[in-house]
Parts: structure tokens; C-alpha cells; sequence
């Protein structure tokens, strides 16, 4: 890449040729039509022919709007121009509202390149370039879809290898950190909402065959089921359903896992960044550059701790918006914790990844807010089931005494673990921080990034004298706390943390009353 | 480092500053209640039900106005030194705010329009991190065209982009 001349001057800068997208886009946005012209077929063939008029204008609205998508895409294929001159990517567009748009190439960031299904079968990408501003603004970032995937290869590389100050390419190979193992599948049913997937699945189908005028109850296998139900036990029923939805769920994340990380790589490039490859429907690639890292966040969920394995997310800044941040900050798939720690380590440079550090523990009475919250939670479930027995029958009150039987014990527990996860501690130019029981987070964030402090104190931990303390970051999710930590443990650890920032603003506190 | 604690900051708000928290809690606390009230003197049957409603609302809405702001008015604090912000605010949930002054982006002030009314300004100090913002509202307008030229002056000595 580097015999193409960096140093053009812009005399030739109106030689260069613009470029345009591809052709194939004009197939994709014709494509997009079948869906509509599809579910019209679709809904006359049901109907038999004589489709009523709520229906028509239903889907003759949804044809529209798709013809309406389908000029604005072929529009766009027609307008859009693109190149690379003179140490700038230009980017035009637009018909009624022409822009022209142009990003120093010193400043290009990151380059994503993102393929829906429908681009995968014509072979498109969208390329997105960022500066790695903090604001979500779009004017900060420069996206052309709709490019061939070769095409896309050639930007990015002529996008990012401007910057690399050697020429070699040849330990490219090399800096692999991670790549798929398919034994990681067995993470993949660990991941909750995949029952929250199924729930929704059937929601949305209920919903869409309502709206068409079906209803899913009158089908003969609904009815069927319906008979069989009315056959067995109530409780057998309830087991049997649950079983089946986490049966489910559990086959729905199995297959977003698959989706979402297969062909999974991470590497160090040349050039100082890092890329992550992953997607099976939509592929992606995701750059991020090794200056603007400032830690690394370790995420257990509750039962994949119980089966020993973590993801690591990258505490990065300029990844965008806190939505954006979330997708694109995704390091590694669940996967044994051993590795994730070792990716952790790899990432950061260190020897050793810093989460692993014996961390501070917090005031006892920490625990004693978290049984609060258990019992309160509990409560709360059982008072509506214990209200509807005195109201109505003694079945109620019987429901009321097994749920709190069954949740007592296990909120507590939750407590108990809550409390536990809590911790916190200084390792050279790490500030660690753990907390949670559904996902416990250990975040390393690096010192350095550390640019404020936030402190809260709800009124109850007035009374009990512990405090939060955030410690604002431009990077990741922007804040990162420590929770619930003593008032004196917690502003001295701060002022470890970031020595000088806080110490003008603290005073002893007399000693006769435990500091408020 | 044993047993300390954050002190207030040195500079309390303005006192106009409590008109303001009173004005700002009666458009919350108050349509309610009135509504219930012409509903009870306008609909005679219905006025146990109403009745009731209005004593029910009413009381906790009086209640928020007399705390609150007095209770702010407690708390709301700042300070600006050469190398930070300290900044206090909250009433049951209670917030202190330290920004170094090195890692400041932008100085803004936005003046709402019941803060208008009372002549009274807020100050806006953003850093790189989105959750990092300190806010300082209810100062006189002139105080804060003050801190603002304090803080830009001391902000625009620092190099580098403050991330």
C-alpha cells in the first residue's frame, strides 16, 4: 500500500477519479420489493382471492412505503461518489439535498465494515468510517454502503495503512489474540434472553397473524394442544411449558451464537489496532485503535459463571454512542474464563490480566442492604398472590406460601453473592472495580482515563455511611463505579486512584460521629 | 486518610434560587390536586371520591414544595479553584461532582425560562465523558458570566483534546 505515493499533492487531486458504488445495489434494492409483492401473493393465495379492503390498504401501504425505500436506495446508488485524494476521503451524495462530505485521512479512527444477508448474496459491504469522536452526531463519521467486498478491503486498507509507520506487512499473521472454538457452543444456552427471544418470537407471530385477520387459536394442532392441557394436571402443564420455552431459548441463542461469531477472530494489526471478524448472516469487522483503549471489562453472567466462562469487552473510547459502544465493544464470545482472561491480558499488554487482582472488600453492612432488597423483592411477588387468597380462594394463598418458600432462599443467596461480588482495588495503572450478581462486571479501567469524579449517596446509604463513587471516563460505558463503598474507604481510594483531584475538597471528620 | 468526608463546597446558590425549586415543584405538585378540586365542587355526588383524591394528592404535593426546595437549597453547593470544579446538588439522592479543570471541554450556560424569571442562570461544564458533565443551576446571572470567564481562561491553557 505504501508504494501509492502518500505524499500526492493536490494538484492531482482533481485527476483522481471519483469512484462509484456498485452496480449490484440497484438488484438489492429491487430484491427489497419481493417482501411486499411476497406477503401480497402470500395474503390473496390464504384468502383465496378475495381479500378484504382492510387488507389491501394494509399492504397496499407497505408496497408503497417499499417503493418509496426502493427509488430513495436507487437515488442514492446514482448520486454517491466516492474517493481517496489528497490525504482526504471524499464522500458525495444526494440529489435534492447534495452533500459533500470530506474526512482527513490523519483522522480516520476506525473503519467497520458491516454485510446484511441481502449484501452477502450480491457480495456488497458498507464501509463506516469514524474520527473516534465521542458524539454520536452522524456528521463525525462517513458511511459508504453499498461497495463491493473487494472494493471495501482496498478502503480499508488504504484507510488504516496510512497510518502504520512501517511498511512491512509481513507479520500480519501473527497478531492473532483469539479465533473461534467451536467448543464455546456449549456457552451459547447459557445466555438468558434467549427465552425472552422465543417469548417475543411467538408475540410478534400472534400479533402479525391477528393483524391479518387469523386467529392462531382456531388452528387444529393449537386445538389439539388445548385438549391435551385440559387432560393432565395444572402444575404438570406449567412444567411441561417451561420446559419446552427454555428448551427453546435455548436452541434460539444457540443460533444467535452461531450467527453472531462465526468466523470469530481477533487480531493486533500492524498499525496499532485491533480488529475483531465475526457473523455467519451479517458479517462484521470491527477496528479498534490500541491508544484510544483504556481497560477491559470482564462480564460473567450469572449462569455462566456457574459454568466457568466470561466475555471480554474492550473500555474503549470514540466507539460511539453508548447503543453503538455496546455492539461494537464486544472483544470475545462467552468463553471459558481462563481464555477470556488471557485475551484480557493480551489486549491490555500486561503479563497478567489485571481483573485477576485480590480486590478490597466493602463495609459488612453492605449485605444487610442487599438482604433488604431480597426481602423487599420478595414481598412485593407475594403480597399480589397472598392478597388474591384472602380475596378469592385458599389455592391463592397456597401459590403465595411456595413462592416465597422457593424465592426466599434464592434472593438471599442473590444477596449474599451481591455482596460478595463487591470489591475494588488499585494494580499499577488499573483502577479495578467489580460488582453485580445477574452479571458481575470486573472492570479494569486505566488511571489515566479517569477524567472525574462522580459521587452519590441515596439516603439510605447516608444513614449507612457508604457511598458510590463513578469515576467518569471518556471511554466505554462513561462512568464505571464502585459501589457501595465506605465513605472514608471510598474517597481515599480515590484520591490513590488519581492523586490530587480530590484532596482539596476533603476534611476529617469529627470523630465523636461515624462520617456521614 | 482516615475518617474523612467530602466538605460542601464553599459557595452556596443564589436564594432566588428557592423561588425558583417552589415554582418548578408547584407545576408538578399542583395541577392535580386542582383538577380534583373543581371535580368535587362541580360534581355533588362524587364528592367523597374526589374529596378523598384531592386530600390524597394534595398532601404529599404540599409536603414535596416545603421540602424540597429548602432541601436543596442545603445541599446545592459549588466551588471553582484553578484546578477543578467541586460541585454539590441533590436532596434525597445527593451528588458531589469533581472535574479537573485540564480535562474540561466546554463552558455553556442555559438559562430556562422560569430560571429567567427569577434572573437566574446555570452553568454547564462538559468533559469528553458523556456522564461527566457537571451542573451548577440557580446562580445570579452576573456570578455566572464570572465562573464562565474563570473557567475559559484556566481551560484554555491546557493543551491536548482532554480525554
Amino acid at each position: 500500500m505504501s508504494s501509492q505515493a502518500p505524499t500526492r499533492q493536490s494538484a492531482d487531486a482533481t485527476a483522481t477519479p471519483w469512484e462509484r458504488l456498485s452496480g449490484r445495489l440497484i438488484l438489492v434494492q429491487a430484491g427489497l420489493l419481493a417482501a411486499p409483492l411476497g406477503s401480497f401473493l402470500l395474503a390473496l393465495a390464504v384468502s383465496g382471492g378475495k381479500a378484504d379492503l382492510q387488507v389491501l390498504i394494509a399492504l397496499g401501504s407497505v408496497l408503497i412505503t417499499f417503493l418509496v425505500v426502493t427509488g430513495i436506495g436507487v437515488m442514492r446508488y446514482l448520486t454517491t461518489r466516492y474517493r481517496i485524494a489528497d490525504d482526504r476521503i471524499e464522500l458525495r451524495s444526494g440529489l435534492l439535498f447534495r452533500s459533500q462530505r470530506a474526512m482527513s485521512l490523519d483522522r480516520v479512527r476506525s473503519v467497520d465494515l458491516t454485510a446484511n444477508p441481502v449484501h452477502r448474496i450480491f457480495g456488497l459491504t458498507s464501509v463506516r468510517i469514524g474520527t473516534g469522536e465521542q458524539t454520536s452526531s452522524a456528521g463525525r463519521r462517513l458511511t459508504i454502503d453499498g461497495v463491493t467486498k473487494a472494493q471495501a478491503a482496498e478502503l480499508r486498507d488504504r484507510l488504516l495503512s496510512r497510518r502504520t509507520a512501517a511498511p512491512g506487512r509481513a507479520a500480519d499473521d501473527d497478531g492473532l489474540i483469539a479465533d473461534m472454538d467451536w467448543s464455546w457452543l456449549r456457552y451459547a444456552p447459557l445466555t438468558i434472553w434467549g427465552v425472552g427471544g422465543v417469548l417475543t418470537t411467538f408475540g410478534t407471530a400472534y400479533r402479525i397473524l391477528h393483524e391479518m385477520k387469523i386467529d392462531p387459536l382456531e388452528f387444529g394442532f393449537v386445538k389439539d394442544i388445548e385438549d391435551r392441557y385440559g387432560s393432565v394436571p395444572l402444575w404438570f402443564g406449567i412444567l411441561v411449558t417451561a420446559l419446552i420455552v427454555i428448551a427453546l431459548g435455548a436452541v434460539f441463542s444457540t443460533a444467535t451464537f452461531t450467527e453472531g461469531w462465526y468466523g470469530y477472530r481477533l487480531e493486533r494489526e500492524q498499525g496499532g489496532t485491533f480488529r475483531v471478524l465475526r457473523g455467519m448472516l451479517v458479517t462484521r469487522s470491527v477496528t479498534i485503535e490500541e491508544k484510544r483503549m483504556r481497560g477491559v471489562e470482564l462480564t460473567e453472567t450469572m449462569l455462566l459463571r456457574w459454568a466457568r466462562g466470561a466475555r471480554v469487552n474492550a473500555v474503549a473510547s470514540g466507539l460511539g454512542d453508548r447503543d453503538e459502544n455496546s455492539k461494537r465493544s464486544m472483544l470475545t464470545p462467552p468463553m471459558p474464563r481462563n481464555d477470556a482472561l488471557r485475551v484480557a491480558a493480551e489486549v491490555l499488554s500486561e503479563h497478567e490480566s489485571p481483573t485477576l487482582s485480590a480486590l478490597r472488600r466493602h463495609p459488612r453492612i453492605t449485605l444487610r442492604r442487599r438482604i433488604n432488597r431480597a426481602l423487599t423483592a420478595t414481598v412485593l411477588l407475594v403480597a399480589p398472590l397472598a392478597a388474591l387468597g384472602l380475596w378469592l380462594s385458599r389455592t391463592w394463598l397456597y401459590a403465595a406460601g411456595i413462592t416465597a418458600l422457593v424465592l426466599l432462599p434464592a434472593t438471599l443467596a442473590m444477596a449474599y453473592d451481591a455482596h460478595r461480588a463487591l470489591g475494588h482495588t488499585l494494580r499499577d495503572r488499573y483502577l479495578i472495580t467489580r460488582s453485580g450478581t445477574f452479571a458481575r462486571r470486573t472492570v479494569a479501567l486505566e488511571r489515566q482515563g479517569v477524567i472525574g469524579w462522580n459521587v452519590t449517596r441515596s439516603v439510605f446509604q447516608r444513614r449507612a455511611g457508604l457511598l458510590t463513587l463513578g469515576a467518569t471516563t471518556a471511554a466505554g460505558n462513561q462512568c464505571y463505579k464502585v459501589r457501595d463503598v465506605g465513605v472514608a474507604q471510598g474517597l481515599a481510594f480515590a484520591e490513590e486512584a488519581v492523586p490530587g483531584l480530590l484532596a482539596p475538597f476533603l476534611e476529617q471528620a469529627p470523630s465523636h460521629r461515624r462520617s456521614r | 486518610m482516615h475518617d474523612v468526608r467530602l466538605r460542601p463546597p464553599r459557595n452556596r446558590v443564589d436564594r432566588r434560587a428557592l423561588a425558583w425549586w417552589l415554582t418548578q415543584s408547584s407545576v408538578f405538585a399542583l395541577p392535580l390536586p386542582i383538577v380534583f378540586a373543581i371535580l368535587f365542587l362541580c360534581i355533588p355526588p362524587a364528592r367523597t371520591v374526589f374529596g378523598w383524591l384531592l386530600v390524597a394528592t394534595l398532601v404529599p404535593g404540599l409536603l414535596y414544595m416545603a421540602v424540597m426546595p429548602v432541601w436543596r437549597y442545603r445541599v446545592h453547593r459549588w466551588e471553582t479553584t484553578e484546578q477543578a470544579v467541586y460541585a454539590a446538588s441533590g436532596w434525597l439522592w445527593q451528588r458531589w461532582r469533581v472535574v479537573p479543570l485540564s480535562r474540561v471541554q466546554t463552558v455553556d450556560t442555559l438559562r430556562g425560562p422560569i430560571q429567567q424569571m427569577f434572573g437566574l442562570s446555570g452553568i454547564t461544564v462538559t468533559t469528553a465523558s458523556a456522564s461527566g458533565a457537571v451542573k451548577i443551576k440557580g446562580l445570579d446571572r452576573h456570578v455566572a458570566a464570572d465562573v464562565v470567564q474563570h473557567l475559559t481562561q484556566y481551560t484554555q491553557a491546557t493543551p491536548g483534546d482532554a480525554t
